[in-house]
């Protein structure tokens, strides 16, 4: 697989174990928060790219970390508004081919698809792992 | 008009005051419970609790009938996505933001949202003030989109000296008259401005600026 230009935005346990993940894999990672202290989150083994500190709904923060060259953004911090508006200006504004971002509102997927989003909610793939444990405790149970 | 407008603190109070004042009907989206009460004691607007970017709460707030939605809270990634539902989900013909990093406005309007920049209308403004001492007698005209505008030029400004036709003045303006020592001029490409001249500027909104700057030397 060929190396990418990844942006990550947010830097909490997600943004982080993404970040992690993907320079483990040998990619190019960028790193945006707003606050330094969590860049703490980071493997100091796993993480070998870049950290740019600052507010990545304002597109100057985007520029510093490159966002012309990126292959692919994920935007994952907490808050749903934030993650959209990033992915949005990301794919629009500085033309990212592919673009993610986490939502916890999962009745606002239906208007993040129709802006052309891809998005991951952390609800929806928790309440389908669960639902799927629930069906196989039930099977399990039906077959004593 | 039905106004909905999304935010908080002093500018929202007194812009609500305004609105109320144009016989708006306006209500008010405040996602602080103490600062909604206090809205609702002083203000004759509707004021709905609630976080203006969910679609609930904007339904219940009016969107479907509003004419026009101004997202103002302090969070741009809000007011974006304020204006998206509302024009999206509720098919509100007119949605502005109010946009905290200058930045974003064109971002914004690229979008398809009207964004208004706070801190680049009050530089603008403040330039304004600065020409204003030269600049006169400014009469809109074409439903406000042409400005008429009698420019005294004075100290050294860029286009002194410099025939007209030399001049790379912006397309959408036109220096009309030229007065000089009680002469009145319709000036050509080989007219020469000079110190002590007063011009009528006819200059459509978006050239005006760059027009003046032409003509005073301020605000470069």
């Amino acid at each position: 697989m060929k190396s990418l230009y990844v942006i990550v935005v947010g830097c909490g346990r997600l943004g982080a174990h993404l970040a992690n993940l993907l320079s483990q894999s040998g990619h190019r990672v960028v790193v945006i928060d707003r606050d330094k202290e969590s860049f703490s989150n980071l493997s100091s083994e796993a993480f070998s790219g870049f950290k740019v500190e600052g507010d990545a709904s304002e597109p100057e923060t985007l520029r510093q970390a490159k966002i012309g060259q990126a292959d692919l953004l994920i935007a994952a911090t907490r808050e749903d508004n934030v993650n959209i508006m990033v992915a949005l200006v990301a794919k629009k504004s500085f033309g990212v081919k592919n673009v993610m971002a986490r939502v916890y509102d999962t009745r606002r997927e239906g208007l993040y698809r129709e802006m052309g989003l891809e998005t991951v909610s952390p609800i929806l793939l928790a309440g389908e792992e669960f639902f799927r444990l629930v069906y196989k405790a039930l099977d399990a149970g039906g077959e004593k | 008009m039905k106004i909905i407008l999304i935010g908080g603190g002093r500018p929202i109070y007194f812009l609500a005051q305004a609105f109320l004042g144009k016989d708006h009907e306006l209500t008010i989206v405040n996602s602080d419970p103490l600062e909604c009460s206090h809205l609702a004691g002083r203000l004759k607007a509707r004021i709905v609790l609630g976080d203006g970017s969910d679609q609930t709460i904007l339904e219940e707030a009016g969107a479907r009938m509003a004419d026009l939605v101004l997202a103002a809270t302090p969070s741009d990634p809000d007011n974006l996505i304020a204006c998206q539902i509302a024009q999206s989900r509720f098919g509100v013909r007119r949605v502005v933001a109010l946009v905290n990093d200058p930045d974003n406005k064109e971002i914004f309007e690229g979008m398809g949202i009207g964004a208004i920049s706070t801190s680049l209308r009050v530089a603008s403004l403040i330039e304004q003030q600065l020409t204003f001492d030269q600049v006169t007698n400014l009469i809109p005209a074409g439903d406000g989109k042409v400005m008429i505008s009698e420019v005294t030029l004075a100290e050294s400004f860029p286009m002194e000296g410099k025939r007209i036709a030399e001049i790379d003045f912006p397309r959408d303006a036109l220096i009309a008259v030229v007065m000089r020592e009680g002469e009145t001029i319709i000036p050509r490409g080989d007219t020469i401005l000079g110190r002590g001249d007063r011009v009528l500027l006819v200059a459509l909104s978006g050239s005006r600026e760059q027009a003046l700057r032409l003509l005073t030397g301020h605000g470069a």
